[in-house]
């Protein structure tokens, strides 16, 4: 073979081969996360998960940086003058978790004009340009009477425990187990306190409301409210009701205590705090030039019987259940959606 | 003499920060990167403005966050939706600002328990218009913050026009005069014949005017508004109106001062997230650069003091 013609089908490979390599396309692409709160610990979870996956992927070349970067102050405008200051430093993709859906609008629309991707997670923005990965929170309520119809056939009577009042989360995930109930018709919410979203509030709430309810056969839950519940009919002497679970670790204490003494069985879904790498890997799609609706739903993380050990093992004391997304998983919410 | 220090401290602490932020960003060294990097400090500088107001009667403002949170909130659906009602509520909002100051007057109440007070009513007003964030920019004020003028940043342009237009007002005026001399000295004010209780009432209600500006162009820049978009100017502005050389006795502002004030803040934010610092010390290294330039002050106003002295003596 002449020089011409390992040079011919040295071109001819390099032609085949560039669609295929599609991870090499962003090897100089920069990445940055605009948080705007740090202060609790689905938050540290969030950063921690984005360090891991982040470091990971710079290492292997996928991405060229994958900085963080968080307000101080937990404020819209605030944040928008980090989002600008990012358009300056020149990355190719912001992933924003936002103070506000609306306020930041501006500042992603100047990211967008700039040519540059922002994915927007948990808290989302309603900016047009950006994509956004939202929780599907009605569904969350929704699975959770679902599940319920699958263990109880006969039905029963419902507790359920709401979030904080006036809290859209709360609203919406009250909504889906409205829809939940109308859906399995043999279900009946008995019973309604608002648990704040914290074992003691529930706790105290439950307690308080027990005594005038007749039996129940399942408590639908918020999360972080489920073992307050627990301990609170555990106290008035109850038969223990199917409580539907929130991914938190002491939540999933209890449970592994009770399955060990009398097989105890539930469910528990939550959203992981790793799904910011989930936005991580959606951003390094699109800026592989993968075609990706503006419209993403993030998958709940769920821990059912055979998973609960291996859940409860790796989540650290007061924190919650946590999964790092990789690139196949964002693939997979990505194809869900078209 | 000290007139004079009064504006170069703060036209120094924003050329070094600037220089700063041009080394380490060279991008920001052009028409597009001076735009990114001052547009969001235009509602600053007006909130500024708006509590140089108050603290030039020797009154402090502790509602300014959520009254400019208040008037983006009526900007962005009233003024956009049915643009007479809107403007009228804006008005309203105004002369509720002055009758405020008129009242702080009258009976003699401690502002900063008034204002602390109203920044509840604003905030309340502001959740029950806009319950959860949304709303949208009228055209005409969107068109006017993305305006691209020639050579200059449209950020630029509108900070320059701020303090011309105040500086005017409130330096080179008459009734500016008046209004400086009521934080100064308020019994000569009123001995020599001048309604006191109007004046506070204008003073006041001028805050308002720029405190409705602010936010109008905070929905502007952001596009639709949010219940707590500007809480945090309520300290970013009283920051601003300090170290752009006013002081808390009264009497003593400079408008032109108070809008680089403003602008060295928004900078020093800027500064800070180009050096990649932790946000955890973020909060913390703002604050050393506002003690840093007051600082700084302090030596130059002591140093004024004794040359003063010895020319005296």
């Amino acid at each position: 073979m002449n020089i011409k013609a390992k040079l011919m089908a040295a071109a001819a490979l390099a032609v085949f081969a560039v669609p295929v390599s599609s991870l090499a396309d962003t090897a100089d692409k920069r990445i940055a996360l605009s948080n705007n709160y740090a202060g609790n610990s689905w938050r540290q979870a969030m950063l921690q998960s984005w360090a891991t996956v982040g470091d990971k992927a710079v290492e292997d070349g996928v991405v060229a940086v994958a900085d963080v970067f968080t307000t101080s102050e937990n404020q819209a405008t605030e944040q928008a003058a980090q989002i600008q200051n990012m358009i300056l430093q020149g990355y190719d993709a912001i992933v924003v978790n936002a103070a506000s859906p609306t306020a930041l609008n501006g500042a992603v629309k100047e990211a967008c004009d700039a040519g540059i991707v922002v994915v927007s997670f948990d808290g989302i923005v309603t900016e047009p340009c950006a994509w956004r990965i939202a929780v599907d929170f009605k569904e969350m309520g929704r699975q959770q009477v679902e599940y319920l119809a699958s263990r109880l056939p006969d039905g029963g009577n419902l507790l359920e425990i709401r979030g904080l009042a006036g809290v859209f989360v709360d609203d919406e995930i009250h909504a889906g187990i409205e829809e939940g109930v109308k859906e399995f018709p043999k279900f009946k919410i008995v019973g309604s306190v608002h648990g704040d979203w914290a074992q003691d509030v529930a706790q105290k709430a439950v307690a308080g409301i027990l005594p005038s309810l007749p039996e129940i056969a399942g408590v639908v839950t918020q999360g972080g409210d489920g073992y307050g519940a627990a301990q609170a009919i555990d106290a008035a002497g109850r038969d223990m009701p199917i409580i539907v679970m929130g991914n938190r670790q002491d939540e999933m204490k209890w449970w592994a205590e009770a399955r060990d003494a009398n097989g105890y069985e539930t469910l528990s879904l939550s959203i992981a705090p790793g799904v910011g790498t989930l936005a991580f890997w959606v951003a390094q799609q699109v800026l592989d030039g993968a075609d990706v609706p503006k419209d993403l739903t993030v998958p709940f993380l769920k821990v059912t019987q055979d998973s609960l050990d291996e859940a409860l093992e790796a989540t650290p004391e007061g924190s919650v259940a946590n999964v790092e997304y990789s690139l196949d998983d964002a693939k997979g919410v990505i194809a869900d959606a078209q | 003499m000290s007139g004079r220090y009064r504006i170069l401290l703060p036209v120094i602490s924003l050329a070094v920060l600037l220089a700063a932020v041009f080394y380490l960003q060279p991008r920001a060294m052009s028409y597009f990167g001076l735009n990114l990097l001052f547009n969001l400090a235009v509602p600053i500088a007006l909130a500024t403005i708006a509590q140089m107001m108050i603290i030039m009667v020797n009154d402090i403002d502790l509602s300014i966050g959520t009254f400019v949170s208040f008037s983006a909130c009526v900007t962005a659906t009233f003024l956009n939706d049915t643009p007479l009602l809107g403007a009228a509520i804006l008005i309203a909002a105004i002369l509720a600002y002055a009758a405020i100051g008129a009242l702080i007057h009258l009976r003699e109440l401690p502002a900063i328990v008034v204002t602390l007070g109203m920044s509840f009513v604003w905030g309340g007003v502001a959740v029950l218009l806009l319950p959860s964030p949304g709303g949208a920019a009228p055209g005409w004020i969107r068109t006017l913050m993305t305006v691209k003028p020639p050579l200059v940043p449209m950020a630029v342009v509108a900070c320059v026009l701020i303090a011309g237009v105040t500086h005017v007002l409130i330096m080179r005026s008459s009734t500016g005069t008046l209004l400086r001399a009521v934080g100064g000295n308020t019994k000569a004010v009123a001995r020599s014949g001048w309604s006191v209780m109007k004046l506070k009432a204008g003073a006041y209600a001028l805050a308002g005017v720029f405190g409705v500006l602010s936010g109008m162009c905070l929905v502007g820049l952001t596009t639709s508004a949010d219940a707590n978009i500007a809480l945090r100017y309520t300290l970013l502005s009283i920051a601003g109106v300090i170290l752009g050389g006013g002081e808390f006795t009264g009497g003593k502002v400079s408008p032109v001062g108070a809008v680089i004030g403003a602008l060295t803040l928004a900078l020093a934010g800027s500064f800070l997230s180009f050096m990649r610092l932790s946000p955890d010390w973020q909060i913390g290294a703002q604050g050393a650069i506002l003690i840093l330039v007051l600082a700084v002050r302090l030596v130059f106003s002591r140093r004024g003091r004794k040359w003063k002295g010895a020319e005296n003596g």
